[in-house]
């Protein structure tokens, strides 16, 4: 059974088709690409899987269980987790406090037993940051736990945000152009980090980029968007070869 | 001498606002709107205390002065949140203004509410042991009431600044604070988040309004007003938004305003305040230790 099915989802806001009938089926531990131009329809289709917009026609189901419609922490709680294509981290707090907020749905210790009971709010605690800091870990970004997330140099933003949306244990991860504004050394490197997630974390990984590269490099198959329909999927180096959509990147 | 107890009284007052100015900074901060009712939260625990710990308003129920205290801290808390689920909840995706404008409706009815249920004539305020007296610091007398308000202020500062640090629920609320949408992606869930802060605004809402009564033992409809909107004052002044800031801003405000009471006049002392709060707007909008980041009001 694939980890995500979806089957015609549409939206259309006001009498904008912004996509229109996005079916995939992709399987658990792929590297999955949404590839297309600008305005394609990609971050809509990220919207609608994180629940932040409500599909106007048809469905998706994580794991078998259908998800359409249904609340942003809903679908998180069942396990898709997501970063943002303009870094979106709580850049007041601290790079800890950031993958604890990710942690939450973990916390079992509701405000009021953290004030009265004392000795269970420091296990929890511990553990949380135990939890926290093994996960910096695997992103190099231990060394600067304590460090405010804003004072993070771009790349170490963009770790940073992936890990705090692991830290929600997710079954499904949604990267929104991880690798927007990296060099390419970065970007050598972030494909080794998504490839380590996948293995190490037993991780479905869907993805939203622009550098081909990077896309052919880590994808096993890719759906093309344009203008909200899809233009071609399939596996990455017959989709890229295809001439649609070499027209729909480079002009006729 | 005069100058030192003057500022000691201050300090005592300036405790008061900050405590209901952390109610509002903190709402601000998470709900992203300014709860001009929260003013009379403030009467609604004072009333509480009358209520349960005096034969004012309901002579069947006396108990010692603590119970009422404790009374007054779960019903302001209890009401807070339900006051945010009917009135402020359904109107999370409205406009500010809509917001804003409701909030003042809900203090119209709260003050009206009083009115019809307590009276307008002034009610007592039961007195407190060890809150009344003069204690003598060398020559320096002190009223006990300011000592403990201050004392209640600083432990909750302390309380507050330990729960949003070192909490999971403390940080879903920074993180609701930075952006609400990104924290619902990360599992937070943003209305409960809501309803904890107005819970513990509130609460603090009822220690303030306790002071209040101990320290002016006259206790009407409106009580809670006129403090409020300073506490507003403050939480500009401090930064709104920020828990530190109200702290800081409250103590200044009530420094400022006795010190002007004293030494200009009183009927001057309201005056300063709120030329403060229009100062303080044109100058540095973002309060004293305010966050960068321009929010419509």
């Amino acid at each position: 059974m694939p980890i995500l099915k979806t089957e015609n989802l549409s939206i259309t806001f006001g009498g904008l088709k912004a996509v229109s009938d996005f079916s995939v089926e992709i399987e658990k531990n792929r590297i999955y690409g949404l590839i297309g131009p600008n305005g394609a329809g990609k971050t809509t289709v990220f919207n609608m899987l994180t629940g932040v917009y409500k599909p106007t026609a048809g469905r998706f189901y994580l794991d078998g269980e259908d998800l359409t419609g249904k609340s942003p922490i809903y679908i998180n709680r069942k396990g898709v987790a997501r970063t943002f294509q303009n870094i979106r981290l709580f850049g007041k707090m601290t790079v800890l406090e950031n993958v604890l907020v990710g942690l939450h749905a973990m916390n079992k210790c509701d405000p009021f037993s953290s004030i009265l009971r004392l000795p269970r709010y420091w296990r929890t605690e511990r553990e949380l940051k135990n939890k926290a800091h093994a996960l910096l870990d695997v992103f190099g970004l231990d060394g600067e736990a304590e460090h405010i997330s804003s004072n993070l140099p771009y790349g170490k933003q963009r770790k940073l945000e992936i890990a705090r949306a692991l830290a929600t244990n997710p079954k499904l991860l949604l990267l929104d152009e991880p690798a927007a504004g990296m060099n390419p050394h970065e970007t050598g490197e972030l494909m080794e980090t998504i490839r380590l997630i996948r293995d190490g974390f037993d991780m479905t990984i869907l993805l939203i980029e622009h550098d081909l590269k990077l896309v052919s490099g880590i994808c096993e198959e890719v759906t093309v968007l344009n203008f909200g329909t899809t233009l071609a999927q399939g596996k990455v180096e017959d989709v890229l070869r295809d001439p649609a959509v070499v027209t729909a990147y480079l002009g006729e | 001498m005069e100058f030192l107890s003057s500022i000691i009284n201050g300090l005592s007052l300036g405790a008061m606002y900050a405590m209901i100015a952390l109610g509002y900074t903190m709402v601000y901060g998470i709900a992203k709107m300014l709860n001009f009712a929260h003013g009379d939260v403030i009467t609604l625990g004072a009333y509480t205390v009358v209520i349960v710990s005096s034969t004012v308003l309901v002579p069947a129920i006396n108990l010692p002065v603590w119970a009422g205290f404790i009374a007054a801290v779960l019903v302001c808390a209890a009401v807070g949140v339900l006051v945010e689920f009917v009135a402020y909840k359904p109107l999370r995706r409205a406009s500010s203004l809509a917001v804003l404008i409701t909030a003042i409706g809900v203090s119209y009815f709260l003050q009206n509410f009083f009115q019809i249920v307590f009276g307008t004539s002034t009610k007592n305020f039961p007195r407190v042991p060890l809150f009344n007296e003069t204690w003598m610091i060398g020559s320096l007398p002190l009223n006990s009431g300011s000592f403990f308000t201050l004392i209640f202020s600083v432990l909750i500062m302390i309380a507050l600044t330990f729960f949003v640090k070192k909490t999971q629920t403390g940080r879903a609320m920074l993180a609701v604070s930075e952006d609400r949408s990104a924290a619902q992606l990360m599992g937070v869930n943003v209305n409960r988040t809501i309803s904890v802060t107005f819970a513990i605004g509130s609460a603090l809402a009822a220690v303030a309004g306790f002071c209040y009564g101990y320290t002016y033992t006259g206790i009407v409809p409106t009580t809670g007003a006129m403090p409020g909107i300073k506490a507003f004052v403050a939480a500009v002044l401090g930064g709104i938004g920020s828990i530190p800031g109200a702290f800081v801003g409250g103590l200044a405000l009530g420094i400022v305003e006795y010190l002007s009471q004293i030494y200009i006049s009183t009927q001057w002392s309201n005056v300063i305040v709120f030329g403060i709060l229009i100062v303080v707007l044109l100058v540095k909008p973002t309060g004293l230790l305010g966050k960068k980041r321009s929010e419509k009001v």
